[in-house]
């Protein structure tokens, strides 16, 4: 059986049982070997600049999360597995995970339809719709320290200004004290979350929309679909792709979210806010016990891969077609 | 004023990010002894980066520089945060700079441990005797001395003499159920009795660790530390005093999303005369009227109360200061500095200057602020100190006693299970 009849990529090593390749066959494959060397020598210096910087860290973390460890010099009293035991009886940690999906469910529930109705909305012919799309915008924008000390002013019990305005429209028994009422401050959390975000879904959406060719709405008008029914059969299916990457960014956002928290509560009052990444930074910086810091990290990350391999793989697939994580062959 | 225990305590993020990048810089700095000429440079690392102090303490060195042609000092200077991580990896590579700001406690004692501080008792013997007795007890392990004091301080309740007028209280208080009956009275008169940020759980261990420091004592206190122990009855009943206070409702409106120094933090409350009083360390007139209005002459203090029963006294005082170590083998002209520092004419200039109490008595002649005089009395007569819990156990321990106090003022955990969880935290960092 001549090599020359199996498809190229099983010309290994593995196959070298069969008679001595004709000079063609050798000519080849030294051209291929310089091909993939370049290719080598190109993908070098990034891969090891990712390495270092990315994956040695994180398999570093990995290794210290079985460490009893105060963070200088080498990790050296193995604990085996229990720092995570102890993660996962802590009840704030609990806490962290119950608040993190309820903070996911809110942005799916809330957040992204509210930003799909005003991308529909601005996407129609609306008198100074590209004002509007920059308002909208805006705040995304904005970074999340500066907006976290904004709105921690705005909602200071009793004189900041979400309490006056209330107070001027006589809605007083509307307001209370927000931040600092261990019921009251996820939800304005989640208020300053949308107020954040909403823009950005919102851009992604009216981009989708956009994409979206005229002639396919027209032709459901012609075949007599109602404005519901264009919407629901016609838009909403093109749009699918759009509203998975956007799901999936807010859940990762939600999984990693730091800053806001941080700059407004600090995860209080009585870590009523505090979230994943809040609780690490609290034991990893203020604490000094980076061995613990780095189990809730690897868990962080454990549950971020296991979402975003599991997402892509069953939800993003025919986003993705041929990407690495489909695990069909290249060439299909 | 640019206090040390105000800038350890203030600003977050954007100061921290200063002082990172300091941090950065000054790695790039290189060794520290003397050249060849004669000259001998030693490095001195502060975290003075506030005005007027960083500008003081500069011309200080000249002057120092100028009465010691041979002597080059070279200042680093770090802020806070920075400072205390930088002097952590420092720590850990065994090499620490010649002249360095200590704040004592549990931190210098690893440094000591690790054998890396030089010890003064013998060769600042001569001028060190006639310091406040009380500004050198954070430097103090084992008897020796390994720290020359530039500050110190204390807390203690700052009030509204206006608003404890209006709700009929004559005297300050002197006794816990006296001081509860303080609160009772405020809150009928319409007063908020105390401003409290929430959000900075340092705040509230304060009533806890003066609390502790009445009933169990300071023995208890290192004892409790030394065995990994805070469960006794004694800490049990310090959480159920806080408890009575807390079951009173004397914090303003909101407290547990208060700040300590922002607009509408707890100093601001107390400095726009909205809340009559707060728990504070000396700094508290200079915070209050940068964040509020201030109170002028309305503004007293009062050390905090004895609690009858127990085992402390009004007179011990809970506090810390600022002072300076040297790494072990730094030359003798680092003595020289820490002398020149210490002396009458340089803490007369720090007094006027800087805003910081008095640590050589002969200079209290330049202390000339009403409430800073009562702060420095009570330092003086002061018969037992407590550090700072934060600087005087080890990090994870003190931020566990931040957060379960925490936790109790927001009446999430009991007085049993607050004793409990800081016992298990300390049992897990031994």
């Amino acid at each position: 059986m001549a090599s020359t009849f199996l498809p190229d990529k099983r010309t290994g090593p593995e196959t070298d049982l069969s008679p001595p390749p004709t000079s063609a066959a050798r000519g080849r494959r030294r051209r291929r070997a310089r091909h993939w060397l370049t290719a080598v020598g190109f993908q070098v210096p990034a891969l090891v600049l990712f390495g270092v910087l990315v994956l040695l860290p994180i398999l570093f973390a990995v290794y210290a999360a079985f460490f009893r460890w105060g963070g200088f010099g080498m990790p050296s009293d193995f604990v085996g597995g229990d720092n995570f035991v102890r993660l996962f009886q802590d009840p704030v940690f609990l806490g962290d995970l119950w608040r993190c999906f309820l903070l996911v469910a809110l942005s799916l529930v809330l957040q992204l339809p509210f930003a799909l109705a005003l991308a529909v909305a601005l996407n129609q012919r609306v008198r100074g719709r590209a004002v509007y799309r920059m308002l909208f915008f805006a705040p995304y924008v904005l970074s999340e320290a500066i907006t976290g000390v904004l709105f921690a002013m705005i909602f200071a019990p009793g004189e900041g200004l979400a309490d006056e305005l209330l107070g001027k429209v006589g809605l007083e028994g509307l307001g209370g004290e927000w931040f600092a009422d261990p019921d009251m401050v996820m939800a304005t959390l989640f208020l300053v979350m949308t107020w954040k975000y909403f823009g950005f879904h919102m851009m992604l959406h009216l981009a989708g929309l956009q994409s979206i060719p005229k002639e396919l709405t027209e032709a459901a008008l012609i075949d007599g679909a109602g404005p519901w029914q264009r919407f629901r059969n016609v838009t909403l299916p093109l749009l699918a792709p759009t509203l998975r990457i956007s799901i999936f960014l807010s859940v990762i956002g939600a999984i990693q979210l730091f800053d806001l928290v941080w700059v407004i509560t600090q995860g209080g009052p009585d870590h009523h806010s505090e979230t994943m990444a809040v609780t690490m930074f609290q034991y990893g910086f203020k604490r000094y016990q980076v061995g613990y810091a780095s189990a809730i990290s690897v868990v962080m990350f454990g549950i971020s891969l296991v979402f975003a391999l599991a997402y892509q793989r069953f939800v993003l697939r025919r986003d993705l077609e041929g990407a690495t994580t489909t695990m069909r062959g290249g060439g299909k | 004023m640019g206090d040390p225990a105000l800038s350890r305590r203030g600003f977050l993020a954007a100061s921290a990010a200063a002082g990172l990048g300091i941090t950065a810089l000054s790695a790039c700095g290189g060794d520290s002894d003397g050249g060849s000429s004669g000259t001998t440079t030693i490095e001195w690392w502060n975290i003075s980066t506030t005005q007027p102090t960083k500008d003081v303490w500069a011309a200080l060195a000249r002057k120092f520089e100028k009465q010691n042609p041979t002597v080059k000092i070279k200042i680093v200077q770090l802020e806070n945060d920075a400072y205390k991580s930088k002097m952590t990896a420092l720590t850990a590579s065994g090499k620490l700079p010649d002249i360095f700001h200590t704040w004592g406690g549990g931190v210098l004692e690893q440094q000591v441990d690790a054998g890396l501080v030089e010890d003064l008792t013998g060769s600042t013997k001569a001028f060190a005797d006639g310091l406040l007795p009380v500004a050198k007890e954070p430097y103090l392990l084992d008897g020796k001395l390994y720290g020359i004091p530039f500050d110190i301080g204390m807390v203690g309740f700052w009030y509204n003499k206006a608003l404890f007028k209006k709700a009929g209280i004559a005297e300050p208080p002197t006794t816990w159920s006296g001081f509860l009956d303080a609160v009772s009275k405020l809150k009928a008169a319409e007063v908020t009795p105390i401003a409290l940020a929430g959000k900075e759980t340092w705040t509230g261990m304060y009533y806890w660790a003066y609390l502790a420091m009445r009933t169990a004592g300071i023995e208890a206190l290192a004892k409790a530390d030394a065995d990994n122990d805070f469960s006794g009855p004694d800490f049990v009943r310090a959480g159920e005093h806080l408890t009575a206070l807390v079951d009173l409702e004397p914090f303003q409106k909101g407290f547990l999303g208060a700040s300590y120094s922002t607009p509408t933090g707890q100093a601001a409350a107390v400095g726009n005369g909205k809340a009559a009083m707060e728990l504070m360390g000396q700094w508290a007139p200079v915070v209050e009227a940068d964040a509020g209005k201030g109170l002028g002459d309305d503004l007293g203090f009062f050390p905090f109360p004895a609690v009858e029963g127990g085992k402390g006294t009004i007179t011990e005082v809970f506090g810390g200061g600022g002072g300076h170590a040297l790494r072990r083998g730094a030359p003798q002209a680092a003595v020289d500095f820490l002398e020149f520092f210490a002396s009458e004419a340089t803490d007369r200039e720090l007094v006027k200057e800087t805003g910081v109490l008095p640590v050589v008595p002969a200079a209290e002649a330049a202390l000339t602020d009403a409430n800073l005089q009562a702060v420095q009395k009570q330092l003086k007569g002061t018969t037992g100190f407590q550090l700072y819990l934060d600087q005087a156990y080890a990090p994870a321990l003190g931020q566990e006693i931040n957060t379960s106090v925490g936790a109790l003022i927001a009446g999430s955990k009991s007085p049993g299970q607050v004793a409990e969880s800081i016992t298990k935290t300390a049992k897990e960092e031994q």
